[in-house]
């Protein structure tokens, strides 16, 4: 099943489970979805669950974060995450802090889901990694789903959640396949990392595509004697950090791995946690690959040396385990 | 211009709805007076914004709704969470940031919240709240209820994208919700000619092809009457409505600005609070023979007594413990 099928399913399997779960956003129900994720579940579910709207991405994220308040479980289609800006005072102000401004009076059970991240020259608007503008905030969970298997799991469990959860997909992601297990009561909880390769030697940590590159570089690495680690955090909020320092102290040395521009990115957060934590378990110091220090290009050569190549990726793991 | 209503003098109120409407009225007042002055005293902190003057748009438009209608609003929210039945004790500890306040103390004065009266909340990103009462509604209209939103917020809201958007969606969508605009012709310091090309608010309802309607928001009855026909409307058909009510705060946007005298002059604000609608409520019970006044005398003895407890409770009412800091983040 692919990505995209498995996102439909996870949407599926949850409205037909809780009527009051729906779906709203741009062009996800007559139009099937800009990028088709919800295709067919308006004729399935009509448009009372699967509402259309105008483009007006702050008013329909509050109009989502109103019906929460009454008990609604509305999942929110960011057309691309970068949209979500405009939304950005509902989601922060609204959506992440009504629970605790009304003393746990009224929680807000929401999803706000869409692709994110470096895609195929959609250039400096449509094309830059956005959990960095949520994982900062109390109140917001953010989900990074890397695989088919987690984006089904992921999302119900997202969906599920009584709290707002940001939920980043991509579009360079929709198109791949895995195993999705069918059992509509299969979950998995936010915030648990995923060792996706074994290894002693360096714990490298990715999500989404360069969890897969990271994969790459493993796999070439392991030619040489290096043995990587490969842990995917999934959940940045709350993140896993039992799993997350468990591998450190396996392997000593760290790599972080990320699309986006790298100051004060995730890499950052991980380095200073990894730091305080198991800073005595450290054979070298925390590496970084990041995105450049610059908006998304659109020519295709600079845009692939926006994001981290598997050289750099392979130069940091080496610097580390010389070290 | 739409002609801002009134009731004809000689229709006589009935008693019951006479004392209530002036006990709302004189609760909020009080309420706010001694707010300000625990403000002067060091109990609140923060931003305190005063609903004097305005009293006869909360009381007037929440005397149309059943208890099961919701409420939302702004910053100046006190009014509408008293209105809406909210245990003023509670209230009160709220702004003094004590355990037994409405929020736990963690929202203060701008951020009541009241669940068990359907109030909404008080919001302060001046126009983000307008979107959420049409959640509210959609909400409503997707569970196949028959209540209504009522939605108040300031003339410094209209500008703003979120206005435009939640008008559009309500009428796109008919959601059952009213936006009341209480337009007290200030936007903090900034006068409604500086910020709005249109402004007559109510003119908004007819480009997003709703109802629309101004109203004297200083006439508790008028209001009540205007309220009532949209809140009935949005019950019967899941229409929307626009209401301005035109009315005035008489301290300034909040306690820091306490003079207001930058941007308006004193003889505006004495002519203004010649409007006072508690005095013209009263004058006119009393000169219509609805209430007499000894019992004028004992509901505001009444009122004010509430608000005394509610003081006295507040003062007494612990700080919220440390834990509490990290408490309510998230919902397990």
């Amino acid at each position: 099943m692919t990505y995209r099928e498995a996102l439909n399913l996870a949407l599926r399997e949850e409205m037909r489970r809780d009527p009051r779960v729906f779906l709203i956003g741009e062009e996800i129900g007559l139009y099937d979805g800009a990028y088709k994720v919800t295709q067919g579940l308006l004729k399935e579910f009509g448009d009372r669950r699967v509402v259309d709207t105008p483009i007006c991405e702050s008013g329909f994220t509050g109009v989502a974060v109103g019906a929460a308040m009454l008990g609604l479980r509305p999942v929110v289609e960011m057309m691309t995450f970068n949209f979500a800006i405009l939304a950005l005072d509902q989601i922060v102000n609204s959506a992440a802090k009504l629970y605790y401004m009304s003393g746990g009076q009224y929680n807000v059970p929401m999803v706000i889901r869409g692709p994110g991240g470096p895609a195929h020259q959609l250039a400096a608007q449509h094309s830059q990694s956005m959990e960095v503008y949520f994982y900062h905030v109390p109140g917001l969970k953010v989900v990074r789903p890397s695989t088919p298997r987690d984006a089904k799991g992921l999302l119900k469990s997202a969906i599920r959640d009584d709290n707002p959860v940001i939920f980043i997909e991509s579009e360079t992601l929709y198109g791949i396949k895995g195993e999705v297990p069918d059992d509509p009561e299969f979950t998995i909880p936010l915030g648990q990392a995923e060792i996706r390769r074994e290894g002693t030697d360096v714990t490298v940590f990715a999500y989404m595509g360069m969890m897969y590159r990271a994969l790459e570089v493993a796999e070439e690495l392991a030619k040489e004697g290096i043995s990587c680690e490969v842990v995917d955090p999934r959940t940045l909020r709350p993140m896993d950090i039992g799993t997350m320092i468990g591998s450190v102290r396996k392997t000593h040395r760290v790599v972080v791995v990320e699309a986006g521009a790298g100051f004060a990115g995730m890499g950052s957060e991980i380095a200073a946690f990894v730091t305080e934590s198991a800073f005595d378990d450290l054979d070298a110091p925390v590496e970084r690959v990041t995105g450049a220090n610059a908006p998304m290009p659109y020519a295709k050569n600079l845009e692939q040396a926006k994001t981290p190549s598997k050289e750099k990726i392979m130069a940091a793991i080496r610097r580390v385990c010389n070290a | 211009m739409a002609q801002a209503r009134t009731i004809a003098p000689a229709a006589k109120v009935d008693a019951e709805l006479a004392r209530r409407l002036l006990s709302q009225m004189l609760l909020i007042r009080r309420f706010e007076e001694r707010a300000a002055e625990m403000y002067a005293l060091g109990k609140i902190g923060g931003f305190l914004h005063l609903y004097i003057g305005e009293e006869a748009v909360g009381v007037g438009a929440t005397s149309t709704l059943r208890p099961d209608d919701y409420a939302i609003s702004a910053y100046r929210e006190h009014g509408h969470c008293l209105a809406k039945g909210a245990d003023p004790r509670r209230m009160m500890a709220e702004l003094f940031g004590r355990r037994d306040g409405l929020s736990k103390g963690k929202g203060g004065s701008m951020h009541l919240f009241d669940k068990s009266k359907n109030f909404l909340g008080g919001h302060a990103i001046v126009g983000a709240h307008l979107p959420l009462a049409a959640g509210a509604a959609f909400a409503i209209k997707y569970q196949g209820g028959d209540q209504v939103v009522l939605c108040y917020f300031g003339d410094g809201a209209v500008p703003q994208g979120e206005f435009h958007e939640a008008m559009n969606l309500a009428a796109l969508w008919k959601l059952p919700v009213v936006y009341v605009c209480e337009n007290n012709r200030y936007a903090m310091g900034t006068a409604i000619h500086r910020a709005l090309a249109q402004t007559e608010i109510w003119r908004y309802a007819e480009m997003y092809g709703m109802a629309g309607d101004a109203v004297d928001g200083m006439d508790v009855l008028a209001v009540r009457e205007v309220v009532g026909r949209a809140v009935e409307r949005c019950r019967r058909e899941q229409a929307p409505t626009l209401i301005e009510a035109r009315t005035y705060r008489f301290r300034g946007h909040s306690m820091r600005d306490p003079s207001a005298a930058v941007y308006r002059t004193k003889e505006e604000v004495e002519r203004e609070k010649e409007r006072d609608p508690i005095r013209l409520f009263r004058a006119r019970c009393l000169k219509d023979g609805t209430l007499t006044e000894a019992e004028v005398r004992t509901i505001e003895k009444e009122m004010n007594d509430l608000v005394d407890e509610a003081v006295t409770f507040a003062d007494a009412s612990p700080e919220p413990p440390l834990e509490w800091l990290t408490e309510d983040v998230y919902k397990e």
